[in-house]
């Protein structure tokens, strides 16, 4: 399996469709003022939206949207996303801890925006075989 | 904020079932950018043996989140929601959620446990079709602060 690394940009305009997507309206993943009383530097990223990207990694590597066996992730830090058109960018790479006889692969993966690791403990298994 | 542990083990009524529709299959599917052919085009989705098109693996959190309100919005337990913070979050798969599937959601109260002033509050939430057939079992587990 070709794990290279994937890239993802997210701007406001994400969160926003992500928010009207999965119905999570949690006004501290669209508005400063909220983020900010509740101790937080600005907006951040909806967790469930960071750990979707990182499922679109996984199911790339893994070459089929539909072979995710298990999936599981820890929130350890925001992602702040700023109020600009650049907004910020998560990094997804991933290593192979275990290939099983019945035609699972085990990965583990790693998030990053910026230098810092955003997830952790965040595994994968995926068909890929059978 | 502290949880009362004697609520491990709690088992919560089924909710009312969640139709999957292709349309929100879609929606959801371009909100986190997944361009593949099936989880748009039913064709596609045939193709890899389904039925109708196919979920993106976190999907079902929006099932189960709402799901979920039940146990955060048990008075007996007493969650105070503006101090939730997500902790973790794992799926175990029996299949992908595909389009047309009518969903049913058991709650079940994992762990409760109480450090550092915060409470931490496992949920395990299965979800299985209308028939009984299960698809995916999704935990979550919340952290909620303490008055600091």
């Amino acid at each position: 399996m070709e794990l290279s690394t994937r890239t993802f940009r997210v701007t406001r305009a994400d969160l926003v469709r992500y928010a009207g997507a999965s119905g999570d309206f949690n006004p501290i993943h669209w508005n400063d003022r909220t983020a900010t009383r509740v101790g937080l530097p600005g907006v951040i990223a909806h967790g469930m939206f960071t750990m979707a990207l990182v499922g679109r990694a996984v199911t790339e590597w893994a070459g089929a949207p539909d072979a995710v066996v298990e999936f599981g992730v820890r929130f350890t830090r925001p992602v702040v996303v700023p109020d600009d058109d650049e907004g910020t960018e998560i990094t997804v790479d991933a290593v192979v801890k275990e290939v099983t006889e019945a035609g699972l692969t085990r990965l583990d993966v790693t998030a990053r925006c910026g230098a810092e690791k955003i997830l952790s403990q965040a595994r994968a298994v995926v068909r890929t075989a059978g | 904020m502290s949880l009362d542990p004697s609520f491990v083990g709690r088992t919560y009524p089924p909710t009312a079932p969640y139709q999957v529709g292709r349309e929100k299959i879609r929606e959801f599917a371009t909100a986190i950018g997944a361009t593949e052919a099936a989880h748009h085009d039913p064709a596609a989705a045939r193709a890899l043996g389904h039925p109708d098109v196919v979920a993106p693996p976190t999907f079902p959190v929006l099932i189960t989140m709402a799901a979920s309100q039940q146990i955060v919005d048990d008075p007996a337990l007493g969650v105070d929601y503006s101090r939730v913070v997500h902790g973790d979050q794992r799926f175990a798969y029996t299949r992908p959620v595909v389009a047309g599937d009518e969903l049913v959601c058991v709650n079940t109260i994992e762990e409760i446990s109480n450090r550092g002033g915060h409470a931490f509050l496992t949920t395990r939430t299965d979800v299985t079709t209308s028939a009984g057939e299960p698809v995916v079992a999704v935990w979550s587990k919340l952290v909620v602060r303490g008055e600091s």
